[in-house]
């Protein structure tokens, strides 16, 4: 029963993950940007628009020019959140590849410093006045959201310690779609709690600030290369058809 | 006019730390609303005379057109995560404490009823997600913290996903057009300019007159026949400046050194009677349609007078939307001769010349002034001069150097993509949002107020219109000379020595001395 229930909760979630967010993808790649915005200086062509892209979502470029503490625990919690989800690759591998086992150590470090980063975040968001202002119930709920998943990871990891290799055979199940040999996902209620809270993320992320993720590839500010002098740029139909007089 | 008000004394102010954190004064500029627009301020660019009685539904449905037509509004209002990166960064936060000003929840003022009416989580859990309906109330906060924004971009420099506050009250004050809530200065302005030809409201003859008058100024000083040509047709160069240099101190002063400049270059040039404004102020409403009509005068003047080239005067949002926009809005400008930058910033066109060793300067003719440069947000944040990108920063920092002996920079913090707005731009130049501007200012101040203590500095250059009219004003407020504000070209013309000179015979008799 268990396993029925998570196996269609999974398919459902990763449904609902790829539509909705395909979706709002679609939404912003096809939303015309009729003025060149980006934020200046900024690079002169689409090789340095690829490098500033690169080096904000890496390093955080403009939260590190911006305040330090932020950027410290933010960067911490995204590096960390990295290298967890490439150790639970191998949940869903097999066999699993040499970088993946090699990335196993660092994995469960992550998940510590994971937690921390997340914490800090959120101590931020209580203590310091502007930030406290500017929070809202769901700014904390993602928090306590994450965390929650994180912690529940590292209890099954070191207090609560599952069927590792029955709750892989049921992940490799549902991907190959192989109903036949479904194995029953063990019903630990520290398994499922830290799967429930993985469910509800799959489920919150299209709809939620988490968008902050492929819309950053989208900005204006920081996609547009800064060449309207070498290039026009018209890309919009209501700009091109207006009559002018010459 | 309004002063700051009484718990604010800038006197006071001027002392501290340009990038000062305040604590939080909840509902401190609530109060602070610019005047509305009349029916003839509005009905002239499009717009309902008052407001609508159906205002509520079609402000929803205009935010949906934006939404649908502008990819920058509709990734900024779902990605913002309240990391808090912008929080302290828009100087009219840092100087009127009031939380509303912190980008974010600047932003949030529009966003919330984004998510109340445009995403699943706002329609089902407003109450979680922070969404809420487009309540009178909501309307209110909308126009009064609205113009509050100067569109500096500063905020966007620091986000992380590099949300432009500055599009988020762009369409802000748009949707409020849209339903008959205008605000006067902008728009009475705009009508202006497609009445009479600039913000001013310069007719043709009383320009001419003006301009007669500085040449004969220019000949009195120099004994050099430096002329300021209007309508010619078949110049070279059309020059497109804004119309504060027509009419204003220290604007004019730069007007001058841009005539002597392109007088000693040799080339013909010519200013416009039709487009003899370089301001849109159609960006800083959000309107499109009004941007692209203010901006095609400039096509108009430089086809109906036959110039190759298009130089643009000192001023900060009209050289964004030169550079930026005019090319997309008023383009192809391919009739104009494709071997120089179109546009040119006058900047660039006496650094060039500099460059090439044209131009000779007597330095010491400034040694009365002990200068720094003030960077304006959209030359700094949304455009560039030259080939490199910062080319913005340093040209005119090379203009001054090669014209003055005495140049310190103001703190890292608060110069080159970083600088704070003058507290006046982005439409909000106007009397009765003094107190505002004043507040605004004080990040700037506080800068200047380090460097003249430092180093003794005593003048501030600047390239944009509004920045110097806003200084002329602030700058008393804050103990400093009125004057202390002064163009760039003002410098190059103090310093420039024409060919047959009164002033290059001076020279080479102190030489033959």
């Amino acid at each position: 029963m268990v396993t029925i229930i998570y196996a269609t909760a999974f398919y459902a979630a990763s449904l609902l993950l790829v539509i909705a967010l395909g979706r709002r993808i679609w939404l912003y790649a096809t939303t015309p940007a009729p003025l060149k915005i980006p934020t200046t200086p900024a690079p002169t062509t689409k090789g340095g628009v690829v490098l500033r892209m690169v080096r904000e979502v890496t390093v955080f470029e403009s939260l590190f020019r911006s305040n330090k503490w932020i950027w410290l625990f933010g960067w911490i919690f995204h590096l960390s959140l990295a290298v967890v989800l490439l150790r639970h690759l191998r949940y869903f591998l097999q066999p699993v590849p040499y970088p993946i086992a090699l990335v196993q150590p660092f994995g469960v470090i992550a998940g510590f410093t994971m937690v921390a980063g997340l914490l800090a975040l959120w101590a931020r968001r209580i203590v310091v006045e502007r930030i406290r202002y500017i929070s809202g119930p769901s700014d904390h709920l993602m928090l306590a959201l994450l965390v929650a998943i994180g912690l529940s990871g590292l209890n099954l990891k070191f207090l609560a310690r599952t069927d590792i290799v029955d709750v892989k055979e049921f992940f490799l199940g549902l991907m190959y779609f192989d109903f036949s040999h479904l194995h029953r996902l063990p019903a630990d209620p520290a398994l499922l709690l830290h799967l429930t809270l993985v469910l509800c993320l799959m489920v919150v992320f299209p709809f939620s600030k988490l968008l902050h993720a492929p819309g950053v590839f989208f900005s204006p500010s920081r996609m547009q290369a800064d060449d309207t002098r070498e290039h026009r740029y018209a890309r919009s139909a209501k700009l091109e058809s207006t009559p002018r007089r010459a | 006019m309004a002063e700051a008000s009484s718990d604010f004394d800038p006197r006071e102010k001027v002392h501290g730390d340009p990038i000062e954190m305040p604590h939080l004064a909840c509902g401190a500029m609530a109060g602070s609303k610019p005047y509305p627009a009349a029916p003839n301020h509005q009905e002239p660019l499009g717009f309902p005379g008052e407001l609508v009685p159906d205002w509520h539904d079609k402000a929803i449905s205009r935010l949906g057109e934006l939404l649908d037509s502008n990819k920058a509004l509709r990734v900024y209002l779902d990605s913002c995560v309240k990391c808090g990166a912008c929080t302290d960064k828009c100087h009219y936060f840092l100087g009127t404490s009031d939380p509303k000003n912190m980008p974010v929840a600047r932003q949030d003022l529009l966003r919330k009823v984004y998510r109340r009416h445009f995403t699943l989580a706002g329609k089902y859990f407003p109450k979680l997600v922070g969404a809420e309906d487009l309540t009178k109330d909501v309307l209110g906060d909308w126009y009064s913290y609205f113009h509050q924004c100067s569109q500096c971009r500063r905020c966007s420099v620091f986000c992380p996903y590099g949300i432009d506050t500055a599009e988020i009250s762009m369409a802000a004050r748009d949707i409020m057009d849209t339903i008959g809530m205008g605000q006067k200065y902008s728009n009475e302005i705009i009508g202006k300019v497609f009445n009479i030809g600039n913000n001013l409201g310069l007719p043709p003859k009383a320009l001419k007159a003006t301009l007669e008058g500085l040449a004969e100024e220019i000949e009195e000083e120099t004994g050099v026949p430096v002329k300021l040509p209007i309508d010619v047709k078949g110049a070279e160069i059309l020059l497109v400046t804004p119309s504060a240099d027509f009419f204003a101190s220290p604007h004019m002063e730069g007007l001058i050194g841009y005539a002597k400049v392109l007088h000693e270059s040799g080339v013909s040039w010519t200013l416009s009677s039709h487009a003899s404004e370089a301001a849109n102020f159609g960006m800083f409403i959000g309107s499109q349609e009004n941007m692209q009509k203010v901006a095609m005068r400039i096509r108009d003047a430089a086809i109906e007078l036959g110039v190759k080239r298009v130089v643009i005067g000192e001023c900060g949002h009209a050289w964004r939307v030169a550079y930026s926009f005019l090319n997309t809005l008023a383009g192809p400008f391919d009739f104009l001769d494709p071997r120089y930058p179109f546009p040119q910033h006058i900047c660039e066109f006496t650094n060039d010349l500099i460059e090439k060793g044209k131009l000779k300067f007597d330095k010491s003719k400034n040694d009365e002034y002990r200068l720094t440069f003030h960077d304006s947000c959209n030359v700094a944040r949304a455009s560039r001069m030259g080939d490199k990108p910062g080319g913005q920063f340093d040209i005119p920092r090379a203009v001054l150097r090669a014209v003055c002996n005495h140049y310190f920079d103001m703190a890292p913090e608060t110069i080159r993509d970083q600088t704070f707005c003058c507290g006046g731009g982005g439409g909000l130049l106007t009397d009765e949002l003094m107190d505002l501007r004043t507040k605004g200012a004080m990040p700037r101040m506080r800068a200047l107020k380090e460097v003249a203590e430092e180093h003794g500095v005593t003048h501030m250059a600047a390239i944009c219109a509004i920045c110097k009219a806003q200084f002329s004003k602030v700058l008393p407020q804050y103990g400093f000379d009125r004057e202390a504000i002064v163009s760039v070209h003002q410098m190059v013309s103090n310093a420039i020595i024409l060919t047959g000179s009164v002033q290059e015979k001076e020279l080479e008799e102190s030489h033959h001395d």
